[in-house]
């Protein structure tokens, strides 16, 4: 058999596990992931002024809560985005653990402090939004507790990572911490269904309807449609970073900054 | 009740911490990137001392 036939009998990879292979690299994650942040960044401003033009000057206010509800214009997408962060966090972790991927590992310690924004956002949100309608800033009903009880998940996941001063044991321990909070997003998801809470239920399901007007649903929609690009872009700019103060010495980083990018 | 207070505080402190959030790694870059810069002269001047 010549040389040429028995290269063209290699097994030849699939380009799908080429491309996820080639993205471990982080010379080549650096450069592929800075293509889509400008792109991100544009389309979550876009969104959110189609969407609060809608939700100040388009949508009327509410029979019952008046004006303060457009407060949920912010409160609800934050509020899903603060659980969605957290499982994109728990799934990297389980992957970064089994697998020891670094770049999944950043991921992972990326994902908490844009998460902890959105947490913060939602309770800060919820709790002006209470006052009015509730006539409460806060009660300690199962849905904000539990809420609350994120936001010391995210900062624990924070503070353990930066605890340890070698970063991929910090990441390990990190991550760890990262699964075993992830018990917390279904007691969230579940807990104005488990417990009589302050907290009304879910107005909005993917599978059986909604139950707030058409004209209101959208705003609130493209809105959370906007936060994900928020996420996107903010995630790949902190792994970015991380990944050049990681790799300092390396003549990756070294290439990169000498090209000025 | 005048809720229009409520909705700027709550929409203030949302652009705050979101804005904050996508700012601090920026600047965390711009500290990094001076910190290889200051690491690649050291190399190149090392380089040059010893030819």
């Amino acid at each position: 058999m010549t040389e040429e036939n028995k290269s063209k009998q290699k097994p030849r990879k699939n380009p799908l596990v080429l491309f996820i292979h080639k993205l471990g690299s982080p010379a080549y994650f650096y450069r592929f992931s800075g293509k889509f942040i400008p792109w991100f960044w544009a389309i979550f401003l876009v969104l959110t002024a189609i969407a609060m033009y809608q939700a100040f000057f388009v949508v009327p206010a509410d029979y019952q809560q008046g004006q303060s509800f457009r407060i949920l214009y912010l409160h609800v997408p934050a509020a899903w985005m603060s659980l969605l962060a957290y499982s994109f966090m728990a799934i990297f972790a389980f992957i970064a653990l089994v697998w020891r991927i670094r770049i999944v590992e950043i991921l992972a310690m990326c994902s908490a402090p844009v998460g902890a924004a959105f947490t913060v956002v939602t309770l800060a949100a919820g709790s002006l939004w209470g006052r009015p309608t509730w006539g409460t800033y806060w009660v300690w009903d199962a849905r904000l507790t539990s809420e609350l009880v994120l936001l010391f998940l995210y900062l624990g996941v924070i503070g353990l990572y930066n605890s340890i001063d070698e970063p991929r044991k910090a990441a390990r321990a990190a991550c760890l911490l990262a699964l075993v909070g992830a018990v917390n997003l279904p007691i969230i998801h579940y807990s104005v269904k488990w417990w009589n809470t302050l907290h009304q239920g879910s107005s909005i399901s993917l599978m059986g309807g909604s139950s707030i007007d058409g004209s209101m649903l959208w705003p609130l929609l493209i809105m959370s449609i906007a936060v994900k690009f928020y996420y996107g872009a903010n995630l790949l700019t902190r792994s970015r970073v991380k990944l050049l103060e990681q790799d300092m010495r390396k003549a990756w980083v070294k290439d990169i900054v000498r090209e000025g990018k | 009740m005048d809720h229009t207070p409520f909705i700027a505080g709550a929409y203030g402190i949302g652009v705050i911490v979101l804005l904050w959030a996508a700012i601090a790694p920026l600047i965390k870059k711009k500290s990094v990137i001076r910190d290889i810069r200051r690491l690649i002269q050291v190399e190149d001047r090392s380089v040059d001392s010893n030819p």
